[in-house]
């Protein structure tokens, strides 16, 4: 796909977006907030969109269809037929927009620069200004080594890691989590999309939408003992990233299914699907089946064989934190 | 962590008026943690400060730092063991991480690189300060003396009442911090007339690479170490590091494994262990207990733990009952009461240690030293100034007891 300024959106994204904004938003309205679901009878929908095509003829990730495969998966959660109608319920024109990326992996297992491309475009074309967008993760040189420029100034979508901003001096505690939040959670963000990637980790069993939140703190060494249990659950408690959190997009196109959380090409596969949801707990738990049954095809043993399945994903459903929900029966899983 | 506090955390304790007066003088500039090497050590000609700034691949960047070379402070670990699919396991602490390519350990101050483990905190200091020796505490160690003070970021656990935690549970890139080479570090000790350097405030183990260089350089010009540790490390580790010191304060933090998982997140038997090895290796060894109301001041815990101490390394090694105050992840405890330390204090006299101190209680009585026989003050403390030492060649002046430590240089 081309770009409105006559450059392709990954060109686009490369030079550090110029900020012309697509579409204006014809009127506010009431936002989604954190707790609501897209689904009837409470039951919370996790959306798997496929496209075998994605990579078309070699590696890299087709824009284009990208960008359909993207609608098709947040339509799918809102139930709109509109491609821009879903962004406009998760931030308004003037809102601070983060994009919490995972720039772990390096090139070969990080969020995808055409994901990344096509949910700044349509939330421009909902009415965000490129400049109150801001994609980040914990480090500007993991962000530049998975593919990503740099940018902090201008009329242009921003990009940079948290170090280059610090984090916040005040303790944010929760359970048995204390830490500091990114000043980019606290200063540059109203609203937060998480767009986490898929993986294997050794020690946490899987990461995918609630382990990526490690990411906003200071201290994420401190709280990989035990399986990242109950760490991953509280600090997804702590209350600016509870309150701010709207949707994880998960990047599925190259995930992983053992050597996790880098890049290890012999365990990566592409899968070329997101899984998208506003339940970051009910996304967890599909994303854990699904590399289950990759481990299984592929003859290894279960992540429970190996002591290291993601027992925090039930701990962030449970009566304490309420996250969502981790009970097969109350996931509906939408494929599109 | 150490149980030391660091100037800028700390409440303030007497003796503070005098050691602040006593650094500035030194450094003919008002010392706060995170200045202290900026504005000192560049007044001092061996520093050299270059910030490796990295030029911006994208825009110019009017907002925000540009990241700084961090090179000169990586320097390979020396104790971990390489495994399959370039993970190591490090082998300092007893927590033995497991650490897969471009991860760090727990302790956040340690990294793999392609299989090889590296320290990130080599001369790489993030507070610094010229304290008396008696703020270690260390009490049966050239008293009245001063150590160069110095700690970089990290510690291998997270005691949820630490005083230090703005530079113990970080990582390095998140504190500011000046690189001060180990000869730059002795050299300082020297011109400051501090006959000891001293790792405390954070946690050393995590720095056990720097500490032993900076030892190694300040023994060629006689200036000695310390170490302010919690003792939780691995056996081989220890007798390699704290090896190279002079003396050693061990942070023995309760006396219950409970305690040591719930509020140290860490274990008790390996730092007995340790306590035993440096027992066994002649070092010099004061031990700190930090009484926490409610959590580790039972009667039951402070008489096993002076029963422990007395059967594992005998009646002579100082023991320091410490007062506690609400820091951290424990802001709803109240400061430890006096009597509860006395309390503490009683129970290790009458299991018959011999010096048993009450810390962190500026002008107590059990601030002084006594002799066990005569029962004469000795050295006698106000806060952290020793006032008044007594001791003669290593022996009571009234009746001639033998007072173990290290009394002169
Ligand atoms: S020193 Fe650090 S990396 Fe090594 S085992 Fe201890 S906590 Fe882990």
């Amino acid at each position: 796909m081309r770009w409105r300024g006559g450059t392709s959106r990954r060109h686009f994204l490369k030079n550090c977006l110029t900020g012309v904004a697509i579409l204006r938003a014809s009127g506010k309205v009431p936002l989604l907030e954190a707790s609501e679901q897209g689904t009837a009878a409470g039951k919370s929908r996790v959306v798997i969109a496929r496209d075998p095509q994605l990579r078309d003829a070699g590696t890299t990730v087709d824009s284009n269809r990208m960008l359909k495969l993207l609608d098709r998966s947040v339509q799918a959660v809102f139930n709109l037929d509109n491609p821009t109608e879903p962004w406009k319920k998760l931030a308004r024109p003037g809102d601070k927009v983060g994009l919490k990326m995972n720039a772990l992996g390096g090139r070969g297992l990080s969020s995808n620069l055409q994901l990344i491309e096509a949910i700044c475009e349509r939330l421009q074309e909902a009415g965000l200004r490129a400049s109150d967008i801001v994609i980040w993760d914990r480090d500007t040189d993991e962000l530049e080594r998975a593919g990503f420029h740099v940018s902090t100034g201008g009329n242009r979508v921003q990009c940079f890691g948290t170090d280059r901003v610090g984090y916040e001096d005040e303790l944010v505690t929760y359970g048995d989590v204390g830490s500091r939040l990114s000043k980019i959670l606290t200063e540059h963000c109203d609203v937060l999309i998480n767009v986490p990637v898929l993986k294997d980790h050794d020690g946490a069993g899987i990461t995918a939408a609630l382990k990526n939140m490690y990411g906003v703190i200071h201290n994420p060494n401190k709280y990989h003992p035990n399986g990242c249990n109950p760490y991953v659950a509280d600090v997804n408690m702590l209350p600016e990233i509870r309150r701010k959190m709207r949707l994880t997009i998960c990047d599925a196109t190259t995930a992983s299914y053992e050597g996790g959380p880098g890049y290890k090409p012999q365990y990566a596969w592409k899968n070329n699907a997101l899984i998208v949801s506003q339940d970051p707990v009910a996304l967890d738990y599909i994303g854990w089946q699904i590399i289950e049954r990759k481990r299984a095809e592929q003859g290894l043993k279960t992540l429970e064989a190996e002591d290291r399945a993601p027992r925090y994903i039930a701990t962030a459903g449970d009566a304490q934190h309420q996250l969502g929900t981790n009970d097969p029966k109350k996931i509906v899983v939408v494929e599109v | 962590m150490s149980g030391e506090v660091n100037a800028q955390a700390g409440f303030p304790a007497a003796g503070e008026t005098e050691i602040a007066q006593s650094v500035r003088g030194a450094f003919s500039c008002a010392l706060d943690r995170r200045s202290f090497l900026k504005c000192a050590l560049l007044s001092g000609a061996a520093l050299s400060i270059c910030d490796g700034a990295q030029p911006l691949v994208a825009m110019p960047l009017p907002a925000v730092p540009q990241k700084r070379d961090d090179s000169r402070f990586t320097v390979e670990a020396k104790f971990y063991q390489k495994l399959q699919n370039q993970k190591i396991k490090c082998k300092l602490c007893p927590r033995e991480c497991t650490v897969g390519d471009k991860e760090r350990g727990y302790c956040g101050v340690r990294e793999n690189h392609g299989g090889t483990y590296y320290t990130l905190v080599h001369s790489r200091v993030c507070a610094a300060h010229i304290d008396p020796i008696e703020k270690k505490p260390l009490f049966h160690y050239l008293p009245g003396t001063l150590a160069l003070s110095l700690a970089t970021a990290g510690c291998n656990v997270n005691c949820k009442f630490c005083q230090n935690w703005d530079i113990s549970q970080v990582r390095p890139e998140q504190v500011p911090a000046e690189y001060a080479p180990p000869k730059l570090v002795a050299d300082l000790a020297k011109q400051h007339g501090c006959p000891t350097i001293a790792y405390t405030y954070s946690e050393p183990v995590v720095f056990s690479e720097y500490l032993m260089d900076a030892a190694d350089a300040g023994h060629e010009t006689g200036i000695r170490s310390v170490v302010v540790s919690n003792g939780y490390m691995q056996e081989e580790a220890l007798k390699t590091a704290y090896g190279k010191m002079d003396a050693v304060k061990i942070d023995l933090k309760a006396f219950t494994e409970s305690y040591y998982k719930d509020v140290v997140v860490g274990a008790l038997k390996p730092v007995l262990d340790a306590l035993v090895t440096l027992r066994t290796m002649g070092k010099w060894t004061e031990i700190v207990y930090l009484v926490v109301p409610t959590l580790n001041d039972s009667d039951a815990e402070f008489r096993g733990l002076a029963r422990w101490i007395r059967t594992n390394l005998g009646v002579d090694v100082p023991v320091h009952f410490t007062q506690f105050h609400p820091e951290y992840l424990l802001k709803n405890l109240p400061i430890t009461p006096v009597p509860t330390l006395e309390r503490a204090k009683a129970i290790a006299d009458a299991e018959g240690l011999h010096y048993v101190y009450v810390g962190n209680v500026p002008g107590h009585p059990a601030e002084n030293t006594y002799c066990p026989k005569c029962h004469r003050v000795l050295v006698e403390r106000v806060g952290l100034t020793a006032k008044q030492v007594l001791i003669r060649k290593g022996a009571c002046p009234f009746c001639g007891q033998q007072i173990p430590g290290v009394w002169h240089a």
